[in-house]
């Protein structure tokens, strides 16, 4: 049985004992966020589905989950312990997981394919030289499958452009109803009064073709979403209580002031706090940046976001939830969220273009037609035939083709783009800012000089811990072969405590194992304290070369000493760093910084970066970080592999130009078109070719692979 | 052309079945997870009939 360590596992353990044992299954989801092939699928299926808890377990690889039938209420600690055993990192999702897809959308696409495949097949008996009362047969019969189906598949494209109409605005949904509706009108008249042209397989190919981008595009922002959503809920939202001196678990949403909280070792403190008695040793660093741990005795403040370093302690609450600091940086954010200016995307502005361009043009010819020869009818004919032709069908995949492989591009790497225009925004920036404490560096505990008994006997304890702390120092001791412990136990809050050859071996809260703050480490009568020291991630300096080599200007804020901020820098080869910054200095800097015409993308993790993250052009945040702080990015790096950096954006950039190249095919289609519809000699064969000719070169340049490098 | 009177109906019959197909594979969540579907023929151990989940 694995110890739990923290209080969301204790909570968990709880709520399995208390769940009722009905026969009744209820699935719960895991987050895996390492699964990338089917062995790993395989691993996990094989792992979990031997367990007797668990009735059924499927992956789902597209959304790096495991969907798990077993008893309501189970927990799933001992899954993830598992899971952990064999290699995969989980973290606990939230119950039942979300239904994907816009499923909807597809049911519309369903039907508008269905729709349009059989009016095609009679149309082409059409075009073919069907005549008299079989082409008005055939007519009537697209009529009756075109006209019901263009109604309700259509349906999002008329909402939408009801709802820009009303708002007074134009947007791509407008020219799209319109081209719809003119197209299925002209054409039912056309049928009633046995005319030659009808052009319902145009307007459901129009409907087809535009759901299926819409379709790409929800379903892509769907799975990033949900994925962020799963991802903040990391956070624990339960904390345990002192009820009568006895730790309960309980909502962070139902604390009230004056609450006594108990802290095990490593977690955060959910509200604003003070400590009752002792002292404990807290990372601040969530906060503040600084990264050095400070002491709290008693009778201090604890501040939401801080993460307890030793422990247990007990702690009194001084605001309920709602009035924490927390809390109120994330109102602080969302307000300069809502201050910056809004960001209009590529799509929007081509169709503020194009709207007006192409009506104005159609009207144009129908009146020149009109006062030519003097035939309304014609007159007409021209003009809505020149609307059908130029629907923006092309400009409609455009974007979300191109979007939708970026994005799912940037997500089997581990990127998460949580924002639409995120990608667009991203390939404008010139300036990349980091924060430093906790995304370029974190802290880890600094290997003591012992003996290599010693060593080996400290791994082995590592290893049998959950804590964060553990796990960086296991990575940190490669050469060494751990020992073999007998009765490992995890002393909750605590530490770890083994026997090793008959001796008490023990690594855990200094208080716990002597005197003292920080984490040590007990061999027999020998004990060790172990620093703390801040080391640079691996990905850091690479990917800071990386981006200064293409050109970016790479600055670090950090709200640490000058002096190490400085060293740190040194160490990274950035040239432009800031020291001792607030949360407002940050948030300063890059105002001022985009006020001199620098578009910036941020990257940090704390809640002293969020500000700084809301007010940039483009702002990223590592999986790690606080769910304020991720909410306020555009882009969530799973996994803190920095590299990831230079890459997103070097994808966003590929991405922009496919979409710009996209409109080029488009606006070519177009103007090969025109001239056709405009001196009346369109007809519905020549739409369809041209549609369907320019969605698919459109699609298929967006699903290009990116341009092959040449190996150095 | 009176054969028309059985074709189009037939071509539509047809059409409808397709669809009533598709409308049967999206009840079934078949779109749910299109990467793992795809790759899950390469198991060894995949299960023709999964326990239901």
């Amino acid at each position: 049985m694995n110890g739990a360590a923290c209080p969301g596992c204790v909570a968990g353990t709880e709520a399995a004992e208390q769940a009722a044992s009905s026969g009744a299954m209820a699935t719960h989801a895991l987050i895996v966020p390492t699964i990338h092939c089917m062995a790993c699928v395989s691993t996990i299926e094989k792992v979990l589905n031997a367990r007797p808890d668990i009735k059924a377990a499927r992956v789902n690889l597209s959304r790096k989950q495991v969907a798990i039938t077993a008893t309501p209420g189970e927990d799933p600690t001992p899954w993830i312990a598992a899971l952990s055993d064999a290699g995969f990192e989980a973290h606990e999702g939230r119950d039942a997981p979300a239904q994907t897809g816009p499923d909807g959308l597809l049911l519309r696409i369903g039907i508008a394919g269905f729709a349009m495949m059989n009016v095609m097949l009679l149309s082409v008996a059409v075009w073919s030289g069907a005549s008299e009362s079989t082409r008005d047969l055939f007519h009537w019969v697209s009529a009756l499958i075109a006209l019901p189906a263009a109604i309700f598949c259509a349906e999002p494209f008329f909402a939408s452009a009801w709802s820009a109409l009303r708002a007074g605005r134009a947007n791509m949904d407008v020219p799209i109803s319109v081209a719809i509706i003119l197209a299925c009108g002209m054409s039912l008249h056309e049928t009633m009064v046995g005319g030659e042209e009808a052009y319902f397989d145009a307007a459901l190919s129009l409907t087809f073709f535009l759901l299926s981008g819409r379709y790409l595009e929800q379903r892509m922002r769907q799975t990033a979403r949900s994925a962020a959503a799963d991802l903040a809920a990391l956070e624990p939202r339960r904390v345990m209580v002192l009820q009568d001196g006895a730790p309960v678990s309980c909502p962070i949403d139902d604390i009230v002031r004056g609450d006594t909280l108990w802290l095990a070792s490593g977690s955060r403190v959910p509200v604003d706090a003070v400590l009752e008695k002792g002292s404990v040793q807290v990372d601040r660093s969530a906060l503040t940046g600084e990264s050095d741990p400070i002491i709290v005795h008693a009778g201090g403040n604890l501040i939401a976001g801080d993460v307890t370093l030793s422990g247990p302690v007990e702690a009194r609450a001084t605001v309920a939830a709602a009035g924490s600091t927390l809390r109120r940086m994330v109102e602080l954010a969302e307000q300069a969220e809502a201050s910056k200016s809004i960001y209009t995307s590529l799509a929007d502005r081509a169709s503020h273009f194009y709207t007006p361009v192409v009506h104005t043009l159609a009207l144009v010819a129908g009146l020149a037609w009109y006062f030519y020869d003097g035939d309304g009818h014609h007159a007409l004919m021209v003009a809505v035939s020149t609307l059908i032709i130029t629907c923006p069908c092309a400009l409609g995949l455009a974007v979300p083709a191109v979007a939708t492989v970026s994005t799912g591009r940037l997500f089997r790497a581990g990127a998460l783009v949580k924002s639409e225009t995120a990608l667009e925004r991203m390939a404008q920036v010139d300036t990349v800012v980091f924060d430093k404490t906790g995304t370029l560096s974190t802290a880890a505990l600094r290997v003591p000089e012992l003996t290599t008994d010693e060593l080996r006997v400290l791994k082995a304890l590592a290893q049998a811990s959950q804590h964060p702390l553990s796990r960086g120092l296991v990575a940190n001791m490669d050469g060494v072969d751990p020992a073999h412990l007998d009765s490992v136990q995890e002393v909750t809050g605590r530490g770890v405590e083994a026997e090793f050859n008959g001796q008490t071996v023990r690594l855990g809260a200094a208080d716990w194992i002597g005197e003292g703050h920080g984490t040590a480490f007990q061999m027999g009568g020998r004990v060790t304290a172990l620093e703390r020291q801040e080391v640079a991630l691996p990905s850091a300096a690479p990917a800071i070369a990386e981006l200064e080599a293409e050109g970016y200007r790479v600055e670090i804020l950090s709200g640490d000493t000058p002096a190490r901020a400085a060293a740190f820098a040194r160490q990274m080869g950035v040239e432009h760093v800031h020291a001792a910054m607030t949360p407002e200095a940050k948030l300063d800097h890059i105002k001022a910084l985009q006020a001199k015409g620098a578009r910036v993308v941020m990257i940090g993790d704390g809640l002293n970066d969020t500000l700084a993250l809301s007010e940039a052009w483009a702002s990223m945040a590592p999986g790690s970080a606080l769910e304020a702080s991720q909410n306020a990015a555009d882009l969530v790096l799973l996994g803190g592999d920095l590299s990831m950096v230079p890459h997103s954006l070097r994808q966003a950039k590929a991405s922009r130009r496919r979409i710009l190249e996209n409109f080029g095919a488009a606006a070519t289609y177009n103007m090969i078109s025109i001239p056709f519809a405009v001196a009346g000699l369109a007809t519905p064969f020549l739409a369809a070719l041209a549609m369907s000719t320019s969605s698919v070169v459109v699609t298929v340049n967006a699903l290009r692979g990116p341009k092959r490098k040449v190996q150095s | 052309m009176n054969v028309l009177l059985l074709l189009v109906p037939c071509s539509l019959i047809l059409g409808t079945l397709a669809l009533v197909g598709f409308l049967w594979t999206l009840r079934a969540d078949q779109y749910d997870d299109l990467e793992g579907d795809a790759q899950r023929m390469l198991l060894d151990t995949d299960d023709s009939q999964p326990r239901d989940s």
